[in-house]
């Protein structure tokens, strides 16, 4: 049995009152001394920084494994739940404060799965940030940037350095 | 404001854009299954604020792994059981037409999205978001945020207590006004699963004019975001009832043994 999926629709203007929560972008507390920053600009077409997206992170820990655990919308402080969403501020940053994924031998390189959400984007996007120097060659544009706490990711809804953004593929 | 959200054109004008683009949908070639558009248009010109903020490059096609193949765990921890309730998070009782909307999240084979999260929000019953960037001039509710959550049951059902919204007025072009409905935010099994979409109501007189709305260009496509009157959910002397199933895409980890419990 297959049936078809029910439509997407914009995340809309206001979002704000709702989705974000205290927290949301703390995966891990910024002073804990392993935590790393994940931030970047999201962008229009025209270059302008698009001031009312929705970014979410899904990633493993530095370890690879998975994190099946609650407490995303509830951080205790101390579990890793490998979900967190950011919205972006009025010049278009989003940032989390988080690990640096992991990857399983067999599970390829790490990254972090990251959906994007806007008003005027009719339907969410999926990308990855791949850690510098890991990505498949076919996907070499999704590698994030190093800097002095972390990875810079900048996300380009439209234009000459458009994103690439990712379908999955149905075996 | 951007100026792609000017209020240049008017109805009249959108109107002709949505129907010149159902023309074209109308008179694909081969239409029929494969030719069938399912999600909405992220190039949709009618609604403006699409225009600069649409990819231009078709996706790049890659197979599902590692973390992708699971989504967020959601629990109890979570989520309070009187999120569900949006009629209670105040002292007093909101104004408008209480109502019930409730329905079951499953995947594209079926099975039920046990125990995960699902979001809402919407306008109060005059058409208004406690939102600043909202100027609609209509009554903030005190009683009313109209924000909620919950986790779906064993049986991917989710079930809200709300106040019906009303229609609003927004700035795509000159006298554009929203049909009433809820924003969804949905988890599935898997992290490609994640759904954010709106709920509407039956019979809206204004789903024709909304460029958002049209830009699921398929009308059975669209149609699923409709909710169905069901008087089996409406209660005796306190609640309208809705009814909305959704469907998230299909699933690519293979079916464990807990899954199918």
């Amino acid at each position: 049995m297959s049936l078809t999926p029910t439509p997407g629709q914009t995340v809309g203007p206001f979002f704000h009152y709702a989705l974000p929560y205290a927290g949301d972008a703390e995966l891990v507390p910024p002073a804990r001394a392993e935590a790393i920053r994940l931030h970047g600009r999201v962008y229009d077409g025209a270059g302008d920084p698009v001031p009312d997206a929705l970014v979410e992170v899904w990633q493993t820990g530095p370890d690879g494994a998975v994190p099946q655990v609650a407490g995303s919308l509830r951080r205790d402080g101390y579990t890793f739940t490998g979900f967190g969403r950011a919205q972006t501020d009025r010049t278009g940053h989003y940032r989390f404060s988080t690990l640096r994924p992991g990857a399983l031998s067999s599970a390829g390189a790490p990254y972090f799965a990251l959906t994007v959400f806007a008003r005027g984007l009719l339907d969410r996007l999926f990308t990855r940030a791949y850690l510098p120097g890991a990505a498949p060659a076919e996907l070499a544009a999704l590698e994030a940037v190093p800097d002095d706490r972390g990875f810079v990711f900048d996300i380009r809804l439209q234009g000459e350095d458009e994103t690439v953004f990712l379908s999955h593929a149905r075996d | 404001m951007t100026s792609s959200d000017s209020a240049a054109a008017s109805q009249a004008e959108i109107s002709a854009e949505i129907a010149a683009i159902s023309r074209e949908y109308d008179a694909r070639p081969g239409s029929g299954e494969g030719a069938t558009e399912t999600a909405p248009r992220l190039d949709y010109p009618p609604y403006r604020s699409s225009i600069l903020r649409h990819p231009t490059k078709a996706p790049r096609q890659v197979d599902p792994e590692g973390v992708e193949l699971w989504a967020p765990v959601f629990g109890e921890l979570d989520v309070d059981p009187l999120e569900s309730d949006l009629t209670v998070q105040h002292r007093g009782e909101p104004v408008g037409e209480r109502m019930v909307v409730t329905g079951r999240v499953t995947d594209g084979e079926g099975r039920p999205v046990r125990r995960q999260l699902v979001e809402i929000w919407q306008a109060n019953a005059g058409g208004r978001y406690i939102h600043q960037r909202d100027q609609h001039p209509a009554a903030l509710d005190p009683n009313f945020t109209g924000m909620g959550r919950c986790l779906t049951d064993d049986d991917g059902r989710y079930r809200f207590t709300t106040i019906k919204p009303g229609p609003y007025p927004w700035r795509n072009h000159h006298n554009a006004w929203r049909p009433a409905h809820i924003h969804f935010s949905v988890f599935g099994r898997e992290f490609t699963q994640r759904l954010v979409t709106q709920m509407y109501f039956p019979g809206d007189p204004l789903f024709a004019l909304d460029p958002i709305y049209q830009s699921i260009v398929d009308p059975a496509a669209r149609d699923r975001l409709v909710a169905t009157y069901d008087h089996d959910v409406t209660t005796h002397e306190w609640a309208t009832g809705y009814r909305w199933d959704i469907v998230l895409s299909g699933s690519h980890r293979t079916v464990f043994e807990e899954d199918e419990q």
